[in-house]
Parts: structure tokens; sequence; C-alpha cells
């Protein structure tokens, strides 16, 4: 076996990409990860990656959001130390929703931004996990798991013919820095 | 992706014949991986000195409080509180162009949104600074945060808009931070692969190890969606609670139900005439033609005109509602704001906002970059003076004769205004030169279906409509940047 643990196929058009993955996977071959310079609309389904649940956990974060203004609020203002004003009611609701809308965003943005930072491991000063550094320039890159996948040439001639610019064989997973 | 072709009649978002992703990022990076030029540095050094200024102001007005400013009993608010508005309404054009623009599918807010709402960021910092100097005591500016009453005061007054305000702009300012630098991350890391050495490991920090994996994009663009769904009734809501501020007090010419709308269209006006101001000159400068094209100018100058026609429609409306409550202090307000002491301050406001802004109606004047970006100076200008005479001309005369005063700035107040432009521009060119000013990953999503090379490919092919090609080839003669005679061989 040999020293090799990725294969990468470099597109220079993200449409000979997606034809590469189709000629990857109906020949049964497994892939890795795909990294792109922009986002490619219908990759998901192509490799069967699920709906992000990001959404749910955005409403989450609002609604609590949501809740806290209020009971900030009713706690100060009703519980805590009713201010007379003029005698007018101190529980008065149509004054809070603009607090409460405010914290519902600020909540529901925070909350959900941090959710996806947690949940794609981005935070600051971790160190790239790339494995072709044209990948965030002008390249599409396919890598497939080169030791799950043994017929390297059979992988080899599928990314060409899918219109491969360049076929790399990395033998460490990422490309380190150092 | 691209399996079927964007319509041929649309103009597109992308000119020149040669552009490949590679280019794209090499256009857009050019400033931020070189040295910069001389015209930067000019603009650097007279904008710093601004900056200087500001400092110098601010400083003096927390030595002495703001009995520096020309304030006077009558008129409590004046300069401060102008310019206090005039720049969190300029703030608001970037958070619409990212978030509102989104929302509508509108593509052409793609190589705009980067730099409009770095701009708005910008904007709200010299905003905020207004509003921590005018406190007075800024060292107890924590006492507009909800604190127990051990803290020195009561809780906040919770039904005070100035109380709402706190919440708006800070919420507006930190999700408008999250909103832009979540869209930084992929072309930081664009620059950081780019990089060598030392730049690299700190383009690296600030990259957050974004690698641009399918996950990583997908999770994207449903976090963008989300932010821009929750970020467009933000962005309404900010500038609806500072015209509150107004609006809840009985003051003749503040106490009118249309201050939120009329705020939130001028607001979006002035945001739209400072974006043109700066992207004018960025584009030429930084030689981004083909990015930002003149099809984005001619779609902001007729957001323009229409938020300019609203808010001209709002002064007729508020003198009508005047006349027609049949408060006599209400008309007063108003005929004095027209024919008063401040005469000359209400006409500038009407010349500027809502005169001038029409002249866009004419197509040559759309599509002429000088005209344009003087109409967007001039519109701004006029904001200004909006706000100053809605907040000067209901103070300056009040229920006593006997107090009726006129209000005149001192060397602080016009200092801390220039200055906070200075700071403006300097946080902005800095931007330049440390951030790609357009968002990379977004323009290149534009290439293979609405730039000017694929639409050139669609009518090669010969499948279109001979109508509509030619209608589309004229449309293209408005663009600076594309070459007419490419289209005469065809």
């Amino acid at each position: 076996m040999s020293n090799i643990k990725y294969i990468l196929g470099s597109f220079g058009d993200p449409d000979e990409m997606m034809h590469g993955i189709e000629k990857l996977q109906e020949n049964n071959i497994t892939i890795h990860d795909v990294y792109t310079p922009m986002p490619i609309h219908g990759i998901e389904a192509k490799l069967g990656v699920k709906r992000s649940r990001i959404d749910i956990a955005a409403f989450c974060f609002g609604i609590t959001g949501t809740c806290a203004a209020f009971a900030l609020i009713y706690f100060c203002a009703v519980i805590d130390w009713k201010v007379n004003i003029g005698g007018k009611p101190s529980f008065a609701l149509p004054d809070f929703i603009p607090i409460m809308f405010e914290l519902t965003v600020l909540f529901c943005a925070f909350g959900m931004v941090l959710t996806y930072y947690a949940s794609t491991h981005l935070f600051p000063g971790r160190s790239p996990r790339v494995m072709d550094l044209r990948a965030t320039d002008d390249r599409f890159v396919i890598a497939v798991d080169a030791q799950e996948n043994v017929s390297h040439t059979v992988i080899d001639g599928l990314l060409k013919d899918a219109g491969a610019l360049e076929v790399k064989y990395n033998e460490r997973k990422y490309i380190s820095y150092e | 992706m691209s399996g079927h072709n964007e319509s041929i009649l649309r103009e597109p978002l992308i000119t020149g014949n040669n552009i490949t992703y590679a280019k794209i990022t090499d256009d857009i990076l050019g400033p931020v991986e070189n040295k910069p030029n001389k015209a930067w540095w000019i603009g650097f050094i007279f904008a710093s000195l601004g900056a200087l200024l500001w400092v110098v102001a601010v400083s003096y007005t927390f030595w002495t409080g703001i009995g520096a400013w020309g304030l006077n009993k009558t008129v409590g608010w004046a300069w401060d509180i102008t310019g206090f508005v005039w720049w969190v309404g300029i703030g608001h054009a970037g958070t619409l162009i990212s978030a509102v623009l989104l929302l509508f599918r509108q593509n052409w807010r793609n190589s705009i949104n980067r730099s409009a709402e770095a701009m708005t960021i910008f904007a709200v910092i010299c905003a905020a600074t207004y509003v921590v100097s005018h406190m007075g005591r800024p060292w107890l500016a924590y006492w507009v945060l909800p604190l127990p009453n051990q803290f020195g005061s009561l809780w906040v007054n919770f039904n005070s808009p100035l109380v709402w305000d706190m919440f708006a702009i800070s919420t507006y300012f930190s999700v408008s931070l999250l909103f832009w630098y979540t869209g930084l991350l992929p072309d930081i890391a664009t620059i950081r692969d780019r990089a060598v050495g030392t730049r690299r490991k700190i383009y690296s920090i600030f990259s957050f190890g974004w690698s641009g994996s399918v996950k990583t994009w997908q999770r994207f663009e449903a976090v963008s969606l989300i932010l821009a769904g929750i970020s467009t009734p933000l962005v309404l809501s900010v500038h609806t609670i500072v015209s509150m501020d107004f609006a809840t007090s009985v003051i003749p010419g503040w106490h009118t139900t249309i201050f939120p709308p009329y705020f939130v269209a001028g607001a979006i006006f002035s945001g739209f005439a400072m974006v043109l101001t700066l992207l004018l000159v960025a584009r030429k400068v930084l030689g981004l033609e083909n990015y930002i094209t003149m099809f984005h100018i001619e779609s902001m100058n007729k957001i323009i005109i229409l938020t300019g026609s609203i808010v001209g429609v709002a002064y007729l409306t508020e003198f009508f509602i005047a006349w027609y409550s049949g408060s006599e202090y209400e008309q007063y307000a108003f005929i004095n704001r027209s024919t008063g002491p401040y005469w000359w301050a209400y006409w500038m406001m009407m010349t500027c906002n809502v005169i001038s802004p029409q002249l866009l109606w004419f197509k040559k004047i759309r599509l002429s970059i000088r005209a344009t970006w003087i109409l967007s100076i001039v519109v701004n200008i006029g904001m200004w003076f909006e706000r100053f005479v809605i907040i000067v001309t209901s103070l300056h005369r009040d229920y006593i004769p006997s107090s009726w005063a006129m209000f005149s700035p001192t060397w602080v107040d016009v200092s801390v205004f220039v200055g906070s432009i200075g700071l403006f521009f300097t946080l902005f060119l800095l931007f330049l030169r440390v951030l790609p000013s357009i968002a990379i990953a977004e323009v290149k999503l534009l290439l293979k279906s609405a730039s000017e090379q694929a639409k050139m490919k669609q009518i090669k092919e010969g499948h279109e409509n001979k109508e509509y090609v030619n209608e589309y080839v004229e449309s293209l003669e408005k663009f600076d940047s594309v070459k007419q005679e490419e289209y005469a061989k065809i």
C-alpha cells in the first residue's frame, strides 16, 4: 500500500466538477469532501449532505431573546421597582415591544452564528485544514480518500475525463503552513 | 448550477471578456496585496488629519463638558444630535443592501455589499461617539444599561425611546458586524492561501480556519439567508426608534406619526448617496470598473430617486397635517421653519433632498459619473440640513417668546462634525487596504450566469431572439467598461 492519503481532482469549472462527482459516484468511489471558492448550488443533494438544521437553532435562540427581554423588563418595571409616570400602568406591554424585538434579533443572530462557528469548527486562530491552496481561489477540488479507494488509476482517469486540470496525490491530509 | 442561462434581457453584472475566477481574485485583491498608490496616500493623509481633529475636539468636550458646544437653554439639541442622526442614517445602506436586496434576490448587490456594510459599521461608530459625548459625563455611560438600583440610578425607564434606542443601536451595530465578518471569512481565507510568512499567519488567525468544504458552504448560505431575514426588520426598526426619540415628545414639529417611515426613507436615501460617493471614487482608483458597473450606479440612482421622492412627499404631508391639525403651535412651527430666521436651512434641505435628486430622472444625468457623484454629495448635505431643521427650528422658538434664541456652533461643534467625517474616511481607507472591498466569493457566483462574456457566448450560440439581442446590445451602451466593437462583429 502506498503512502498516498488523498487524491485531489482540481477543476477549473464548477460544472465540470459536478460532472466529475457524478462520474466517481457511478463507479462507486466515495468522495471525502469537496472544496470550492464559492458555494455550489445543488452539490448537497449530490453528495447526500442533509439539510442544515441551523434554522431551528436560530428560531430557538430568537424566542429565547424575546422571553429574556420580556422577563427583564417585567421584573424591572413591574415587580422590582414600579416608577409612577403620571399614574400610567407600569405593565405597559406596547412599550416593551421594541426592546423585545431587538433582543430577539440579537439573540437569534449571535446564537445562530456561534452555533455555525461551533458546528463547522471555525474559531479565531484555528489552523486551516486546507488540502489545496487554490481551492479558495480559482480551483474546485474533489478529495477522494486514497486508502479506502484503492484503484488509483481508475480515479485518475475518471477525474481527467470529467475535465480535471490536475490530479494531485497528497501524502498528507492537509497542507501544513509550517 | 448554471444549467440554464439567464435571460439575455438582463444587463450583465460583470463586464469584460477575459474574466476568469483567478482574474476576479487578482483584481479584487490588487489593493490588498500591493503597496498603496499615491491617491490612497493623499486621501489617507487628509482623512487622518480630520480624525486627529476629531480626537482633539471630542477630548476637549470630555474635559470641559458639553458647555464647549454652542447649546443654550432653549436649543438643547443641535449639531450633536444632527450629527448622530445623520451618521445613523448613512449607516442604513449597508445592511439594506446586504439584507433586503438579498431577500429580493437582487444579484447586483453582490459587488457592492461588502464595502457598503463596512461603511455601515464605520458610520455607526461615528454616530455612537456622538451619543457618548452628548451624555456629558461619558464615564457614566453604563447608566443607560438596565443595572440594579444599587449602581447609582433606578432601573432605566423602559418606556423611554432613548432606552429603546440604546438597545436598537447596539443590536444593529453588533449584528451588522457579525453579518459583515461572517461574510468576510471565505475572502480572508483567499488572502491567507495566497500570502506568505507573517501575513499568512495573521490572515490565518482571522480566517477562523475556513476551508470551503461542502458543509461549511451549505451552512454558510443558510446562515446568510436567516441573518438577512432578521436584519431586514432590524434595519427598519433602528431608524424607526431613532425617529421615536423625537415623535414621542410633545414638541411641535416632532410630535407626528409620520416620523418612522419618513426617517427610514431618509436613511436609505442618504445611505445610498454615501455608498455612491465612496464607490464612484473607489471603482476608479482601485480599477474595479468591471465589477461595479454603470448598471450598479444606475440602480442605486433609481433607489435615490424613489427614496428622495418619498422624503419629498413626507415633507409636504407634514406641512399639510400641521395646517389640518388646527393646532396653532404646530402651524407656527412649520411656518417658522419655512419663513422664519432659519428659512435658509429649510430651503437648503428642500433643494438638496427634493428638487435636485429629481434630475436623476434624466438618463444622461443618471449615467454620468461626475453628475452622480456631485448629486450624491448634495443629497448628504441636504440630509444633514433635514436633521438640523427638524431639531433646531422646532426648539429655538418655544412656548415662551422671552426665551426664544438662535443657535450658533462653536469651533468644537464644527470640529467634532468635520472630524467625524475624517474618522469615517480613515477607517474606510484602512479597510480598503486590509480587506477585499468586494465580496470575492459572491462575485464569482455571477461569472457563469450574469457576466458579459456568458451572455456573449449565448448570443454567439445563436438561439436567442434577435429582437432581445438588439435590446441587450443597446442596453450595453451605457457601460463605460464595455467595448461596443465586439458586438458590431456579431
